[in-house]
């Protein structure tokens, strides 16, 4: 990558080098240097991100062995098929339940530190924050092994209160569950950080003129809190959705979508399919179905950009 | 605040006071029970990680109480601090996050410093492409990526599929964009009145980078390095789809592809690696938290 953008520099350079003034003008002049400037990002979004975007849809329309064309064959394919069914049910339910309890659980930690005096919120930041930065990879092994099917810690504590063995990622519904819990755990911190930044920056008048109404703890929140907090909970709750909706390494390394495909994923039945099967272009389809809760969550967040950019 | 208005308000309010402050205190104690839960939860993977990375193969598959060691002992770290292979996985990870980080850092700052301040044709769309490739999650690109390679390979010769630096390649789709989009965010924080003064005493548009901007925004240059960091340390698809050589394998994969042999889960030594695969981005967090919390807000808020 840096090599490509390198020389096309000096090519560019070359050309324009015949001319030694003219090159120092042309350097001289703002856009041409910011082009220079910017041209390496460019090549990078182009060459690695645009142009896999637009082959991926090209690989969808091919056969198995990418010898034929055949156009939507791949997709009709798919509709046909139960799992891909299942998968699309799965991705929904993982992604809009993960996210909202994400969103839960960090707008009520974000409070519980918000009302720790100052001095001692340092502290419970840092310790609340360690699932956040753990390689998720890592933590889910952590997990999965809490959830041994044998060894299980978690069963033991139940145990002594007499709650039966549970079958964390035997079972299709706990699977499901356990694998949202674990994603839970990973994503609350997030949201805690951002809505306790989100709340430091709610004006103290206002509460005060809110207390000084009569309103009750319920009516300040309602009426002062998330008012104030709109934006930053649409952006984050979009952004984790974004995330949520492509995860792959907990939902891969928990139950490889497991016990008989019940908690696949799009990100992990394309892998399934696409890498581990061979199928390349039924992968890149699976992939695709992606694209559109994507791109509406994509549009939203731009909306809310272009609007705070207007308003600087 | 409040309670200046209440004391005011004489002596027969005095009970209302007291019912405040008890409020307030019951509130606090009422914060404290509920983070100490949540921190237990966070806390609880970890710790038993450590826990069992502690403990003998015998007294894994012993029927104690899980969540004690008994006989401690640091078998597995010797275990694998000692194999070949495990350092391997730790320096192919090392290297391929530190050159990451290097070749982001070329890319965004100079991009970043170009789209904050020289106004240029397309700039402000390419500013808003940058965030929308941010969006662009990896498990959309990896199958077509893989197939980019594997195509390019067959063309050039070069193979890249299957060898570590090929994720040299692919990691910056992840860190670039956003490490962008942050500087951006930093760079246009600065007073214009700062370069134009650079600029009044000549000095190039290079050197009103090296001079001012970095240093000026080096904390935003620490946040958007520590992100980079962490996210080729933790990258975890990629690899598993591009490298499948056990001396071409970074950490996470490396951990879960070689130390779970089918159906045989050593677990004293799966938790130990996942511990010293854990370990750098939490040693970075521990000591410059403020930048890394710094680094994560900055990607909504700014901008």
């Amino acid at each position: 990558m840096v090599d490509v953008a390198f020389q096309s520099n000096r090519t560019a350079a070359a050309q324009s080098g015949r001319k030694r003034v003219g090159l120092r003008n042309a350097l001289r002049r703002k856009s041409m240097s910011a082009f220079l400037m910017t041209l390496p990002l460019i090549l990078l979004i182009a060459i690695l991100v645009i142009y896999p975007a637009i082959y991926s849809l090209h690989l969808a329309t091919l056969n198995k062995a990418m010898t034929k064309f055949v156009g939507f064959g791949n997709f009709e394919f798919l509709f046909k098929r139960e799992t891909f069914w299942l998968v699309v049910k799965q991705s929904c339910i993982f992604a809009i339940s993960a996210v909202v309890f994400k969103a839960l659980i960090g707008f009520i930690v974000a409070h519980f530190v918000h009302n720790v005096p100052a001095n001692k919120q340092r502290k419970w930041r840092g310790m609340l924050l360690v699932p956040w930065v753990i390689p998720p990879a890592m933590s889910t092994l952590a997990w999965l092994w809490l959830f041994d099917p044998s060894y299980s810690a978690f069963n033991y504590t139940l145990s002594i209160f007499g709650i039966g063995p549970i079958p964390w990622t035997g079972d299709a519904m706990w699977a499901r569950f356990s694998v949202i819990l674990v994603n839970v755990w990973y994503g609350a911190p997030f949201f805690m950080i951002m809505y306790l930044a989100a709340l430091k920056s709610v004006p103290d008048q206002l509460y005060e003129a809110a207390a000084i109404d009569g309103a009750n703890w319920w009516q300040r929140i309602w009426y002062v809190t998330l008012p104030m907090m709109r934006n930053i909970i649409a952006i984050t709750t979009l952004f984790s959705l974004i995330v949520t909706f492509a995860n792959f390494d907990i939902v891969r390394i928990l139950t490889a979508g497991g016990p008989l495909d019940h908690t696949h994923i799009f990100a992990t039945w394309a892998f399934r399919v696409g890498i581990e099967g061979s199928d390349i272009p039924l992968g890149a389809s699976v992939s695709l179905f992606m694209v559109p809760i994507l791109a509406v969550a994509a549009i939203f967040i731009l909306r809310d950009i272009t609007k705070r950019g207007n308003e600087a | 605040m409040s309670t200046m208005t209440i004391d005011k308000s004489g002596p027969t309010r005095k009970v209302k006071y007291g019912s405040m402050s008890r409020d307030r205190t019951w509130a606090l104690r009422w914060s404290y029970f509920f983070l100490t839960l949540f921190a237990i939860f966070s806390l609880t993977p970890p710790f038993y990680m450590l826990i069992t990375s502690l403990k003998g193969s015998a007294e894994i598959s012993a029927a104690t109480n899980p969540w004690w060691v008994h006989q401690p002992t640091l078998e597995n770290y010797v275990q694998l601090l000692t194999s070949n292979q495990f350092l391997r996985f730790f320096w192919n990870s090392a290297w391929v996050s530190i050159i990451v980080v290097t070749i982001t850092m070329l890319i965004s700052v100079p991009a970043a410093f170009a789209l904050a301040r020289m106004k240029f044709w397309g700039s402000a769309t390419l500013a808003t492409g940058v965030f929308l490739t941010y969006l662009i999650p990896d498990s959309l690109l990896f199958i077509p990526l893989f197939k980019m390679f594997a195509v390019f390979g067959d063309w050039t010769g070069i193979q890249l599929v299957n060898r570590w630096y090929v994720l040299l390649f692919i990691y910056p789709t992840l860190t670039v964009p956003f490490c962008t989009w942050i500087m951006i965010g930093y760079f246009a924080s600065i007073p214009k009145e700062l370069d134009e003064a650079a600029i009044i005493d000549g000095a190039s548009w290079f050197q009103t980078l090296t001079r001012i901007f970095i240093p000026v925004a080096l904390p935003g240059l620490i946040a958007a390095t520590i992100f980079a960091f962490t996210v080729s340390w933790a990258q975890f698809l990629y690899p598993l789809v591009f490298t499948t050589s056990t001396d071409q394998l970074v950490l996470p994969v490396g951990i879960i592809t070689t130390l779970i042999k089918g159906d045989v889960f050593n677990w004293g030594q799966i938790m130990t690696g996942a511990l010293l695969g854990a370990a750098p981005p939490l040693i970075i967090y521990a000591f410059l938290m403020d930048y890394y919390i710094a680094g994560l807000t900055a990607g909504a808020t700014k901008g």
